[in-house]
Parts: structure tokens; sequence; C-alpha cells
């Protein structure tokens, strides 16, 4: 059996050295980052570590109910599309200096897309 | 099989199950979420003893120095001590040994604690007067023979409890005391890691408590401390810091002043900004973040951005309480 997307990307260990890289592009991204104004950020590193364990095709608990009410509030203040593709980027730009082959970040963008519904609310 | 014991009641932890499962399965109302040491929700400590490593992952080094554990990552081999909310600690009346100015608007109060009470220094202990009120205040001094502990305790405008201590207490007056609380102290993990410490008002009482546990425990790196106000009267201590950086080889002082302009020793501008822009790069350093929530708030982002582990970002944002 060929190793899953979780498996190639590095598992748990890929998870810990991605997250300080993406969370910081977060941060410093004008587009965004706005959204991320006075949250817990010891906290949000964790959700953000939960995120990128989805996203890398690992074990999480994410439902599509949870995304929708995570997120509803900040659907309220405006988040939209743009938004997504712009954390999407965030996070292809992490894998690419990580050194990620473009065909596996092709596939975390692929497992990231349909959530996109969810997380905007529509 | 190990057993669990939490507020007097005793459960059995069976093998493979979590130390949150067991709780749970015994009906114990304890928060949780995502059962996979992420959320830290389920975030309890034990009072006596060194939890499993696996549970401690992902804590801060000060929380993991004070026994906290993620309930859903623990599996645990031997009995366990647990405690829910650390706040559920009892108040203990103490008196008071002395009051001081330390400036226009703030006062040092100094006062006796129990002999068994440990605290680490820049950790915080509630004060509750006789009428139930209850402050938070932090602890500026090393663990001393006599017991005593010292708090600087600003006036604020309206504020009920601080404004009754500067006129109302006096030496051998009684009070209640709880604690101590907080994860934001020293821990001597490399002797010659940089220290940045940040403050502001009276923010330097925690960073003070830091700072000389820092030198007491033969800390060898360069610290770095700013503290910042508006203007003159609002900062303290500067001839004493002045002087301790004068003598002391590894230690910096910077007041700073963000609302007049400064002449030496003083710097113009806000203590957080100057920090960051004398230190761009703080990979590698441990960072203190003591005072007004904004400027913690601010600055914990600031050093996160300039390369700062949010482990090793430790910050005590004075929140001023809605009823003053």
């Amino acid at each position: 059996m060929s190793d899953s997307l979780y498996e190639k990307l590095g598992g748990e260990a890929a998870v810990d050295a991605a997250v300080d890289l993406f969370y910081r592009k977060v941060l410093a991204d004008d587009r965004i980052n706005n959204f991320f104004d006075g949250v817990d950020m010891a906290g949000q590193l964790a959700k953000q570590k939960a995120f990128l364990t989805m996203a890398f095709g690992g074990p999480n608990n994410y439902t599509g109910a949870d995304l929708r009410t995570g997120h509803a509030h900040l659907v309220e203040r405006g988040l939209n599309d743009s938004h997504f593709d712009a954390v999407v980027e965030n996070l292809g730009a992490t894998l690419t200096e990580l050194g990620i082959s473009d065909e596996l970040i092709g596939e975390v963008v692929a497992v990231c897309e349909p959530t996109r519904n969810d997380i905007l609310g529509k | 099989m190990p057993k669990l014991t939490l507020n007097s009641k005793t459960y059995t932890q069976h093998e493979g199950d979590s130390v949150l499962t067991t709780l749970l399965a015994n009906h114990v109302d304890i928060p949780y979420a995502c059962q996979q040491g992420l959320c830290q929700s389920c975030l309890i400590r034990s009072p006596n003893q060194t939890p499993p490593p696996e549970s401690q992952k992902w804590l801060q080094e000060t929380q993991r120095a004070r026994n906290f554990l993620l309930a859903c990552q623990c599996h645990p081999t031997e009995d366990m001590e647990l405690e829910l909310d650390p706040n559920e600690q009892p108040f203990l009346t103490v008196s008071i040994v002395s009051t001081k100015p330390l400036s226009d608007d703030i006062i040092e109060l100094i006062i006796k604690h129990p002999d068994n009470f440990d605290f680490h220094p820049g950790q915080f202990i509630n004060l509750r007067r006789h009428d139930g009120l209850v402050r938070s205040y932090s602890i500026a001094n090393c663990k001393k023979t006599d017991n005593t502990l010292e708090l600087h305790i600003r006036k604020l405008s309206d504020g009920k409890f601080s404004e009754w201590a500067h006129q109302s207490l006096n030496t051998g007056d009684t009070i209640e005391m709880q604690g101590p609380f907080g994860d934001c102290f020293y821990i001597q993990s490399d002797p010659e890691q940089p220290l940045l410490l940040i403050g502001t008002g009276t923010g330097l009482a925690p960073l003070a408590g830091i700072l000389y546990d820092a030198l007491a425990q033969g800390h060898t790196g360069p610290i770095h401390l700013y503290h910042g106000s508006r203007d003159q009267a609002g900062l303290y201590w500067v001839e004493e810091l002045s002087k301790l950086a004068n003598t002391t080889h590894n230690f910096n002082y910077l007041p700073c002043l963000s609302g007049e302009e400064a002449s030496s020793p003083f710097q113009s501008g806000r203590a957080h900004d100057e920090a960051l822009s004398d230190f761009p790069d703080l990979k590698n350093h441990q960072i203190y973040l003591c005072g007004h929530p904004n400027m913690v708030k601010e600055a914990q982002r600031k050093a996160y951005l300039a390369g700062a582990p949010l482990h090793r970002i430790l910050a005590d944002a004075f929140t001023a309480s809605d009823s003053k």
C-alpha cells in the first residue's frame, strides 16, 4: 500500500515544522491579519496546528458544522473567498519554503478546497 | 491499576484510557474539546507530581514547571493527585509589614506570607479586602528568609481597591491572600540565553521579580529591561535600576517615555517599540511582557513575527477590573 499524504509529508514532525512558519505568514499578511486581532495567540497556534494536520491529510476531528460555527463571526465581519485564497496561498508558500514538491502541495490544496463552503458559511 | 485522586474522591485508571476518559466516565465536569492535545481545553494540574512528558508537550515551560497537563494526553502508570481549577485555593490571612510610596501614585506594599507558601518571583497573588473585594498583584521580590512579599499598587482613578490600599492600609493590618498564580516567571533552561523584559507602569513589579530571580540563579546572558510610561512621574526605581545596571555587567536598563521629549537616562518612544527596533531578530530570546494589555498584545504579536517562538514569550497583561 502506498503511503498516505500525511506520511509522505512527514507526519506530526512536518506539522510542527510548518506551523510557526505558516502562522507568521498569516499574521504578517495585511489582507487577512485583521481577522486575528485580539485573539489568544497560544490558542490560535493550537488551532493552526489542528488545521495543518487536517490539510496534511492527518487524523482530525473537524466536521463541516464545526468549521461553520467556528468562522461565523468572521463571515459577519466580511470573510470571503479572497481571504480563503490568501490563507491557501500562505500555506503553499510555507510548504515551498520547507522544500515540499509542487505535486504534494497540490494535494494539500485539494484537501483544503472542500472546506471552503463551510468556512465561508455558504 | 493506578488511581486518580481529585477533590478527595478516587477514580480507577484503566489501561489505555486517558485521564480525561476516566474523569468523564466518572461524570466529573471537566471542559474538553479536540481530545488530541491541541485545543488545551482540558488543561488541569497536579498539585504535587510531575506529569508524564507526553501530557505536557506544547505547554509553556513555566506551565510544565507548575505540573500542568493535558488530561486527554495523560496516561499515568502511577497514582496521581489532580486539581481541575487551580484558582480554587483557600484565602489565608496575612499581615501588612509596611507601605511606602514609590512614586506619586504607586505604593510598595510589603506583606508577610505563611511559612508553607511557595512561589516564583513574577507570579501574582490575589488580595481580598474584608468586604470581599479582590484584586491581583504581582510579586516583585525573590524568596526571603523573613517571608515577605513585595507588591506595587498603582492608585487608579475611582479604583475601589487601590484607593483604599493607598489611604487605609497600615503596618499591622491584616488582609486575605490567595495564590500564587501565573506562568510569567524565570526558569533557568539556558543561563546564557538573552532575556528581553518589557513593561509599562507597575508591570515593573513582576519584571523586577524575574530580573532578581534570574540574577540570583546566576543568569549570565544579556538581560535588557525596557520600562515605559507616558511621563517621568509614571516611572519609578530609575535610580536603583540605573545603579544596578552600572554594577551588573550583563544587565541593561532602558527607561522609556512615550509622551514627552526625553533626555538621558531616558529615551523617547514606547518601551516595546524601542525594544523591538533594538532587537529585530528574537529567535534566541526569552521574552517577558508585563503591564498594559494593549502593549502586551501588540508586543506579543511583534515579537512572534520577529522570530520568537510563542512558548518563549511569557506575558502578564494587567486588565483593570470593570468595577475598578
